[in-house]
């Protein structure tokens, strides 16, 4: 007769509880606030750009002086997106695959847009970070901008940046992203509380507007540049073109 | 009343099914949506056709056997089970669309009855209190405080219908495996086998088939007996407590 085994082990149960339904959500909460932090810290060194060209191109040269905590911060993010990409289609596809049949006559009560299409909007950030990095980290798509150099000689990044922003279309993308991520964000933060388990029904309705707010903020704090450079409140400095 | 029915039938869990049309004729508004039903299948007796299953025990909505997807909504997301709402909450002469509760954990045994036992196997997996229990002892012998002995009856509202299931765009069950979880968490009589109750529980509901919660809140918005989404983020906080313990 088999023994039922009625204790699993420390080790058992962690195995179990990365694959598990709820360690999956959370494994994607955990990854979903590292990515929300840099995303929070980026703005914040992206707003510089208010305090004119030396002080942003200061900025950008101090964080190339660092190239222990670059590309450590570059490795790990990477390594948080690619989890949380793969981790999200491989929920897509496990939940559509819990519904085999679909309902002919689909109804729903509370559940926002935003939190249905997860998937899309992640996959709109997602292609936009690709293009992002060609863009402005390795300068692939537009070369003209490794040859920009301040006063001082450091790479003038302040007007790589306003250059960039002229152009409406690639202005236009960017707004589109940074709606993507606003509108991810809206259902990310407040799911975010109630994975962790920090939620009640008091909390609820609070966390939701929280969720909200701080999309917004993220929207408006990103936006604000290509609108500047647009409205020419922001110009490029005497001598570049 | 009048109302043109749209029902899926399927002759058994293998065959493929489909929506066929039915009319619901001199209906009194006062009757539930199973007596309509029942109104139904008496005509289709009549005419020799094979009546139109369902799910039901009760009908007065404590036991949890009812269930149908009325209009894209598990017991038409109205207030309380299937079999407590009226015909007259709908309008006369509308068209009605009657679907069974869909997951791959309720696999379909004939036209809108579902085989439910999956929440059974996870209540067996440790949805309960293994001790001696004897002769009823008295209600005071236990102290329980007020809020918590009120907050652990809110979660055993919980009558195990799988509305929840029915409603979550992924069919995920947490709503109500987190009911079941939090209820026994909650008193002193569920302390004992914590940790094994909800590192169980929540194993035999990822073996089970249920989708992943990704947080939509449809479960609650469709719950009979409007048990609260509070109780994912406390069974998400009961796993993750278990895994420390």
């Amino acid at each position: 007769m088999s023994t039922v085994q009625t204790q699993v082990s420390p080790a058992q149960a962690q195995v179990a509880f990365i694959s598990s339904s709820i360690g999956k959500k959370i494994f994607q909460a955990i990854t979903g606030l590292f990515l929300f932090l840099f995303v929070t810290g980026h703005m914040v060194g992206n707003l510089q750009i208010f305090l004119g060209q030396d002080q942003l191109n200061t900025y950008a040269q101090a964080l190339k002086n660092l190239p222990a905590l670059i590309w450590s911060v570059r490795i790990l993010m990477f390594i948080f997106f690619a989890i949380h990409i793969w981790r999200g289609i491989q929920l897509y596809f496990e939940n559509k695959f819990s519904r085999p049949i679909s309902y002919v006559r689909n109804a729903t009560v509370q559940a926002p847009l935003s939190s249905r299409t997860m998937i899309f909007s992640g996959a709109g950030i997602l292609l936009y970070v690709v293009y992002h990095l060609l863009h402005f980290t390795f300068i692939t798509t537009n070369p003209q901008y490794a040859g920009l150099h301040d006063t001082l000689g450091r790479h003038d990044v302040y007007s790589m940046i306003i250059l960039g922003y002229q152009n409406i279309a690639i202005s236009a993308v960017y707004l589109v992203a940074m709606f993507f991520l606003c509108y991810h964000l809206s259902h990310a933060i407040p799911s975010f509380m109630q994975t962790i388990g920090i939620n009640n029904q008091k909390w609820e309705p609070r966390l939701k507007v929280l969720g909200y707010l701080i999309a917004v903020v993220i929207f408006f704090g990103y936006s604000v540049i290509p609108a500047a450079v647009l409205s020419n409140f922001i110009v490029l400095p005497e001598g570049v073109h | 009343m009048n109302f043109k029915l749209h029902v899926w039938r399927q002759k058994n869990a293998a065959a493929k099914g489909r929506m066929e049309q039915y009319e619901a004729r001199d209906i009194n508004g006062d009757m539930s949506f199973l007596e309509m039903l029942d109104v139904v299948n008496e005509d289709l007796v009549e005419k020799g056709i094979d009546p139109i299953h369902f799910d039901h025990d009760c009908r007065e909505g404590i036991c949890g056997a009812c269930s149908l997807v009325i209009n894209g909504l598990p017991h038409g997301g109205m207030t309380g089970t299937t079999c407590e709402v009226r015909m007259r909450l709908f309008k006369d002469g509308s068209t009605i669309y009657i679907e069974p509760f869909r997951a791959k954990a309720f696999p379909v045994i004939k036209d809108l009855t579902v085989d439910r036992t999956s929440i059974d196997r996870v209540m067996q997996a440790g949805g309960f209190v293994s001790t001696h229990t004897g002769a009823a002892t008295d209600a005071n012998a236990i102290l329980i405080p007020k809020d918590k002995a009120e907050e652990a009856m809110d979660a055993a509202a919980c009558i195990g219908c799988g509305a929840c299931v029915a409603a979550c765009k992924n069919a995920s069950g947490m709503l109500f495996v987190a009911a079941k979880v939090s209820q026994l968490a909650l008193l002193p009589q569920g302390q004992a086998e914590r940790e094994r109750r909800v590192n169980k529980m929540v194993a035999q509901m990822d073996i089970e088939g249920f989708g992943n919660c990704t947080n939509y809140f449809e479960c609650e918005a469709v719950c009979p007996k409007d048990i609260s989404v509070k109780f994912i983020a406390k069974m998400n906080r009961e796993y993750m407590r278990a895994l420390v313990k």
